[in-house]
């Protein structure tokens, strides 16, 4: 009976394949820096890519915490409109705390607490809405979407939230400090990117989120606390965007009804140009990562050239998310028996 | 049937390849009107490739399909159906989200002029779903239907087709044995009418009765072919599984009168489902569960395990009371639950098997990141342990046969080490060598000391495996049968309520 029993290792067979798509995003991106570098030179100055890659840290550590959520079968919207909320929160409690410690670091630290405890706990409310509730995500988050949009409207009365230019100046290097030459935001992307990719892949939790986004039930029938689990990613969401809006706010010191626009899309890019599928089961951190460098590094091109106008932004990135899924749909199906 | 005129289908010297992996070799099929014709082997012989060949959903690698005599290259299963060669798919393939009636008419609507003729669509479902004295309303949506409800709405969908060739892979895997009656009849009416039958089942009982001819496969080959009469069940199976089966169910092991409670439900009751069920199941022993589908067996097992949720009821564990709100918490307490829908709710199909393997007990994994090379170890042990025979690239859980899947599965479920096994219909859909490889691993079990509770629809199953047989019959625990009492006639009676406990009993209690 055991004629049959395998006597080839079909792990060696599968790696070949995965490693193929894996890699397809970081082709894809090699090519548009190549692209950069024919356009113009400067695309390699050393300014211009780490202030690239500071850039693109806002979306990428946001868009880390999406690949767990997606990855889980599950969307969040509200992600922009959280960081406008937390920005405004953060701001309008350290300007009140000056009086009482002064722009000094305990002031700035506050802040940092109270922006990471109000997304956590509203990726929580996110959570416990849509998995109690019964309530799609997509539904669920497009609601707090607009309640914490309008909310920092509210708080800044139409107008600007600014930070105290006391607070600012000691707040300051948290975004344009570096450390050995790496911008401070590009280090803070890194570490959250190793710690994604190390609780996606290496724990509980992350295989629980493959599980959970490939079939609920299964992951039901074995014995996983599945709304437990989608609740947590969606506070790690919130955590991610509250450490994304901890090294947003030095950068303008100020909030407002439109800061964070459209980010939950751009995130959302992100985690898809890099592989992770949208409905759940499958998720990639470095590809979420090389994502969100892509479209920062579009928008960067189209800065350097005058071929395309800088308006046209959006146009590329959008027929770039659109190439990169079907390029790995393609290769989907032809791995597919 | 005759034998000489025109095959209205025909398979000549069909091979199939995928990738590298031949699965089918040279085979020969002929259909010919009026006749049912038995397609039988183990999983993975390569039937169900076999017939989707046939159907227009799958090309030949090599060989031809013939329709009345005439070469075909079906591009697509539309074509196929254009000829009249319809085919009924053991996974249903039904909108959810749609009434029965716009899925028995999808892809083919009735139109008055650029509207659909609603009227005239519902008017023949109805008559449709009548012909299989099934209560399915057209209006209903599928989703709202029971799975064997689901299997009606798929037949309705092909006879209600011009079909000449109709094939169906294992149609009475979720069906009741009333509806099975029901269905053969429409079989024999079928046939009749002139309609070639392409029947694919592991029942030998079924195919006994209904089949005129018999091809069996085995590894991708043509191993028999002719008439049905001559050949006997026992025959079929050596052919099938290519050597003899003998004691297909182990020697029960006789119980010691002072063994221990390990496992008793107190009048547990769910909703809609349950009313008042008691049972206790002793160490060592294999306590059966029968009962039609829908009976209430699968709620009571899983409101005990915390998997749907009960209005009254107790559990104890070794005489202590528990809790077990969750999965979780039957885990910890060493019980173990194999469901009946494997690939529903069973293996996570686009996953890998290693990964599936160590779902249900990653915590053992984990130090405290997950150990791959660990994890690769228990693979290993489990493909030897429970004889997973792995096809040549297969990487997820959906690229293995039903019979692996299932093996794969067993593996998942016994990793958590459990003293209580709860298995839901083992052999749904499994052939005849994996079958025997499961009862005589229910048989390790209890001699290792474990408690076994076996769900089964399959009566021969609870006959001969269980020490006592508790049958249910609409939502009550009509009885619990011992000894000589275990056998057919007594559980069907249990079954269908004309014996045992009342069900207006169970109301005041």
């Amino acid at each position: 009976m055991n004629s049959v029993v395998p006597d080839n290792k079909p792990v060696a067979r599968s790696h070949a394949s995965i490693d193929l798509k894996a890699w397809g995003p970081f082709f894809a991106l090699l090519a548009l820096a190549v692209l950069g570098v024919l356009i113009n030179p400067a695309f390699l100055g050393l300014d211009n890519l780490s202030n690239m890659l500071t850039r693109s840290a806002f979306i990428g550590i946001i868009a880390i915490g999406a690949t767990f959520v997606i990855t889980a079968g599950g969307l969040d919207l509200s992600v922009g409109s959280m960081a406008a909320f937390i920005a405004g929160v953060m701001i309008i409690l350290m300007n009140s705390l000056v009086e009482q410690f002064g722009p000094g670091l305990t002031t700035i630290l506050l802040g940092i607490g109270a922006s990471l405890l109000l997304g956590l706990c509203a990726g929580f409310i996110n959570g416990m809405v849509t998995t109690k509730g019964r309530i799609e995500a997509f539904i669920v988050t497009l609601g707090t979407m607009g309640i914490y949009r309008s909310l920092v409207t509210y708080l800044a009365d139409g107008g600007t939230l600014s930070l105290d230019w006391g607070v600012r100046d000691i707040y300051r290097p948290v975004y344009y400090g570096s450390l050995m030459g790496i911008p401070i935001p590009v280090i803070v992307f890194l570490l959250v990117a190793v710690a994604g990719y190390i609780l996606l892949n290496y724990t509980r939790f992350g295989r629980y989120c493959f599980a959970i986004g490939s079939n609920e039930k299964v992951a039901e029938y074995s014995a996983i606390h599945v709304d437990r689990i989608k609740t947590m990613t969606y506070m790690l969401q919130g955590v991610c965007v509250a450490l994304a809006t901890i090294i947003y706010v030095p950068r303008l010191g100020s909030a407002s009804g439109a800061t964070g626009v459209l980010w939950e899309l751009e995130a959302i890019a992100a985690v898809i140009i890099g592989g992770t599928v949208l409905k759940g089961g499958h998720g990639r951190i470095w590809g979420t990562v090389i994502g969100a460098i892509m479209l920062t590094m579009i928008g960067n091109i189209l800065n350097l050239t005058d071929a395309i106008s800088n308006y046209l932004n959006g146009t590329v990135q959008g027929i770039i998310i659109i190439v990169a899924v079907y390029l790995q749909r393609a290769s989907w199906r032809k791995s597919a028996p | 049937m005759s034998q000489d005129g025109i095959p209205v289908l025909e398979a000549r010297g069909i091979d199939r390849a995928f990738g590298g992996n031949q699965v089918l070799f040279g085979i020969g099929l002929r259909l010919y009107p009026g006749e049912v014709h038995a397609l039988l082997g183990e999983n993975g012989a390569g039937k169900s490739t076999l017939v989707k060949i046939l159907a227009g959903y799958l090309s030949p690698s090599a060989g031809e399909v013939r329709v009345d005599g005439q070469s075909q290259r079906f591009s697509g299963s539309g074509e196929a159906e254009a000829k009249g060669i319809v085919m009924i798919h053991q996974e249903l393939a039904l909108a959810e989200q749609l009434s029965a009636e716009e899925n028995i008419f999808l892809g083919r609507e009735l139109l008055r002029g650029p509207f659909l003729d609603r009227q005239a669509m519902r008017e023949r479902s109805r008559e449709a779903l009548a012909e299989l004295e099934t209560r399915v309303d057209p209006c209903a949506r599928v989703k709202d239907l029971s799975t064997s409800d689901q299997q009606m709405v798929e037949i309705a969908k092909a006879i209600t087709r011009d079909v000449r060739v109709l094939i169906m892979d294992e149609p009475t895997a979720t069906l009741t044995e009333h509806e099975v009656e029901v269905l053969f009849a429409l079989i024999a009416r079928l046939r009749q009418r002139g309609v070639a039958i392409l029947y694919i089942s592991h029942k030998l009982r079924e195919i006994e009765r209904i089949a005129d001819q018999v091809t069996v496969l085995r590894d991708g080959r043509l191993i028999d072919n002719g008439a049905m009469a001559g050949r006997s069940k026992e025959e079929l199976a050596r052919l099938m599984v290519g050597r003899e089966i003998k004691d297909m169910y182990p020697q029960r092991t006789a119980l010691p009168s002072d063994a221990p409670v390990v496992l008793e439900a107190r009048g547990i009751v769910v909703p809609g489902a349950v009313r008042h069920a008691s049972f206790t199941l002793r160490r060592g022993e294999v306590l059966g569960f029968g009962g039609v589908v829908g009976a209430g067996r699968t709620a009571l097992i899983e409101a005990l395990l915390g998997l749907r949720a009960r209005s009254a009821g107790e559990v104890l564990r070794n005489g202590q009371p528990v809790v077990l709100r969750h999965l979780r918490d039957a885990v910890r307490q060493r019980i173990a639950y194999l469901t009946e829908d494997r690939k529903g709710k069973g293996l996570v199909l686009n996953m890998g098997l290693r990964p599936n393997l160590t779902l249900l007990n990653l915590r053992a994994y984990c130090r405290p990141l997950i150990d791959r090379r660990r994890e690769e170890q228990a693979f290993q042990e489990a493909t030897e342990r429970f004889d997973i025979r792995l096809r040549t690239h297969a990487t997820t859980a959906a690229e293995l046969s039903g019979g692996n899947q299932q093996k794969l599965l067993l593996a998942k479920v016994m990793s958590i080490d459990p003293e209580i096994v709860i298995i839901n219909e083992p052999t749904r859909g499994i052939d005849v060598g994996t079958k025997h490889q499961i009862y005589h691993f229910v048989r390790e079990l209890t001699d290792a000391g474990c408690s076994v509770i076996l769900i089964s629809s399959e009566m021969a199953e609870l006959i001969g495996l269980s020490h006592r047989v508790a049958v249910m019959c609409a939502g009550v625990l009509t009885g619990v049968l011992e000894g000589e009492q275990i056998n057919e006639d007594e559980i069907i009676q249990y079954a269908s309520g004309i014996k045992g406990v009342g069900v207006d009993e169970q109301r005041r209690a």
